[in-house]
């Protein structure tokens, strides 16, 4: 009797994963060959690298380049305007915001982490292959195999995390996991720990916008998800291509110091 | 510019002329197509091989290995390499992983030949012009001359070289390069490769400390010659079902066997099977070779997936080689090492 209900069971499930299965299409989702081509040259045009939330323009770390290297103004990226810190976790992030000129990973050259990558002010490109959609960066030429079938999980946690897409619609869905916990959202020293799970959300506005939108969930640092959302530009000009930002060499007296110099920071 | 022509045109016949036989088998089959007509050449593919890029010089003009020689190879290069052999030495220390850390393959090529260069017949990179033999000399000497004086470091050659600061350290050692990107030849472990294709574009992502080739397929020209990138600047268009890259605009620091910045590099890659990608090279640098040379690897399919080769974000030795060189000069100078 238990092996027979166990088996009527297993039956059972089979068939609402297979009425599952069958009811994909019928939820809106276009089949394969209408889907919005995302490939191209994209990047955003905002101060959400320099902070994610609203800021006002402030002298930046050299005053030997004047006006240059001023931090320019920005009315934010975040929904509802604040990062919902937990109080242990904003203290970090003011520690941070102090140490920033010498903290940042960004001045280490170090892969950025999602979703810094995609509004650094610098172009990535997406290729939209069959079974995985590439998202390379021009900055520290760090990259991502968005994997649309089987992701599986992660072996590890790694700088540019695990990237499983899938499309709603017309919108690409990536659910990023495992990533570790030592990139920043920003250069104001916004953070996450090893808890992070961003999903992100790619939509076409028109052939040449695509809205991105970005959940994140950290229960470690945040006392919510929250959610932030910008227009990415495509690079219509003729020449438009990712060329070599391979920022090591721009790093390294920073990180190791040069001859008869220690170390600057 | 002539030179350079009839170079190109000649590697291009040689290559043309040398479809192996292990693709002609295979000639019933055609490949895959990608929504907009081309060879779908997308997967995850690997070259690793103990085929050597170079003939061992006492096989002379033998191309090919008989089944038994082959076996016989094979037997001696892995007992060869077994790195849990350990003779002591700065080999002991340097580069001193057990075996579980290598993973260079254990079988020759398929094609059964006896060096990846298949041009000149000798399956050996020709000499170098005495232009370039001379400057190279002139950088070696002046290594040793300035390794007289405290601050250098065993490198990954195995050679002192200057080491207190990091741009006179190799490629490899600052994680900038493995040099197992243009051309793509084995290495010693991560020799995987994943393309991904879309109209107008061929991205091939390197295992190897994450190295990418954005292969615009759309007609448009090399960058001006006043640029130029570690890996080049890679065009690429099909020649019927075969994708052919050509990169120009190289540093002529990522030492390709000897090349200078003149480095011109052509790449064919053609589906020949359901595992097999055909991948066939022509290095072309009037500057630095007496003669351009060619390679090729029958790269297979593997299941597994690409990982995250984070190089340069864990690379904890640098500060340790660069303060050990910086300590040694102080010392030196009489002053004290500190910190």
């Amino acid at each position: 009797m238990r092996n027979l209900l166990r088996a009527s069971r297993f039956t059972l499930g089979s068939v609402t994963c297979a009425a599952l299965l069958t009811a994909i299409p019928a939820l809106g989702q276009a089949p394969a060959s209408n889907r919005p081509d995302l490939t191209g040259i994209w990047q955003a045009l905002n101060t959400a690298n320099w902070d994610l939330q609203t800021h006002a323009a402030e002298p930046g770390p050299d005053p030997a380049i004047g006006a240059m290297g001023a931090v320019p103004p920005g009315p934010g990226v975040v929904e509802g305007g604040e990062i919902p810190y937990l109080p242990a976790a904003a203290a970090t992030r003011n520690q941070n915001f102090k140490n920033r000129w010498s903290a940042d990973p960004e001045i280490k050259c170090y892969m950025p982490g999602v979703p810094r990558a995609t509004y650094m002010p610098y172009p990535f490109q997406i290729v939209q292959g069959s079974d995985t959609i590439l998202i390379s960066y021009e900055f520290a030429d760090a990259v991502r195999l968005v994997n649309m079938k089987n992701a599986g999980s992660a072996p590890a946690d790694s700088w540019m995390g695990w990237s499983a897409g899938h499309w709603d619609g017309n919108t690409l869905v990536v659910d990023v996991t495992s990533q570790n916990d030592q990139t920043w959202f920003d250069r104001a020293g916004d953070f996450h720990s090893d808890a992070l799970h961003v999903v992100e959300r790619y939509t076409p506005l028109d052939a040449n916008i695509l809205m991105y939108e970005a959940t994140i969930e950290d229960p470690k640092v945040f006392s919510r998800p929250w959610k932030i959302s910008m227009p990415l530009y495509r690079h219509v000009e003729k020449n438009a291509q990712l060329m070599e930002f391979k920022c090591i060499p721009f790093s390294e007296d920073v990180l190791y110091g040069n001859s008869g110099k220690e170390a600057a920071r | 510019m002539t030179y350079r022509w009839f170079s190109i045109t000649l590697a291009g016949a040689a290559i043309l002329g040398a479809l192996p036989a292990f693709a002609q088998t295979e000639k019933a089959w055609t490949a895959p197509r990608t929504p907009d007509g081309h060879p779908d050449l997308q997967g995850i593919w690997t070259n690793k091989t103990i085929t050597p890029l170079e003939r061992p010089k006492d096989l002379g003009t033998k191309a090919f290995f008989t089944p038994e020689e082959a076996k016989a190879y094979t037997q001696t290069t892995l007992e060869r390499n077994n790195k849990d052999n350990r003779g002591g030495g700065v080999r002991d220390v340097l580069n001193a992983y057990n075996a579980f850390w290598w993973d260079s393959g254990t079988k020759v090529l398929r094609n059964m030949r006896t060096s990846i260069i298949t041009d000149p017949p000798d399956g050996r990179i020709p000499p170098l012009t005495p232009h370039r033999q001379a400057q190279l000399q002139e950088q070696a000497e002046a290594v040793k001359v300035r390794c007289q004086r405290p601050g250098c470091a065993i490198t990954n050659g195995g050679q002192p070289g200057p080491a207190d600061k990091a741009e006179d350290l190799d490629l490899m050692t600052r994680c900038i390069s493995f040099g197992t990107v243009v051309p793509m030849l084995p290495s010693a472990y991560n020799n995987d490769y994943q393309i991904v294709q879309a109209p107008g574009v061929v991205a091939i992502d390197t295992e190897m400390v994450h190295e990418v080739r954005r292969i615009p397929t759309d007609g448009s020209p090399h960058l001006p010659s006043n640029v130029r990138e570690w890996i080049g600047d890679p065009r690429g268009h099909w020649d019927g079902d075969t994708l052919v890259v050509d990169s120009t605009n190289f540093t002529g620091q990522t030492r390709v066997r000897g090349a200078d910045e003149n480095l011109h590099l052509i790449e064919r890659f053609t589906r020949v099977g359901p595992d097999t990608l055909l991948y066939q090279f022509t290095v072309d640098d009037p500057t630095a070779f007496t003669k351009p040379w060619s390679g090729e690897i029958p790269m297979g399919k593997t299941d597994g997936l690409l990982y995250e080769y984070a190089c340069h974000e864990g690379n904890i030795g640098m500060k340790d080689i660069i303060a050990a060189a910086q300590a040694d000069e102080k010392k030196a100078a009489g002053q004290p090492a500190g910190k």
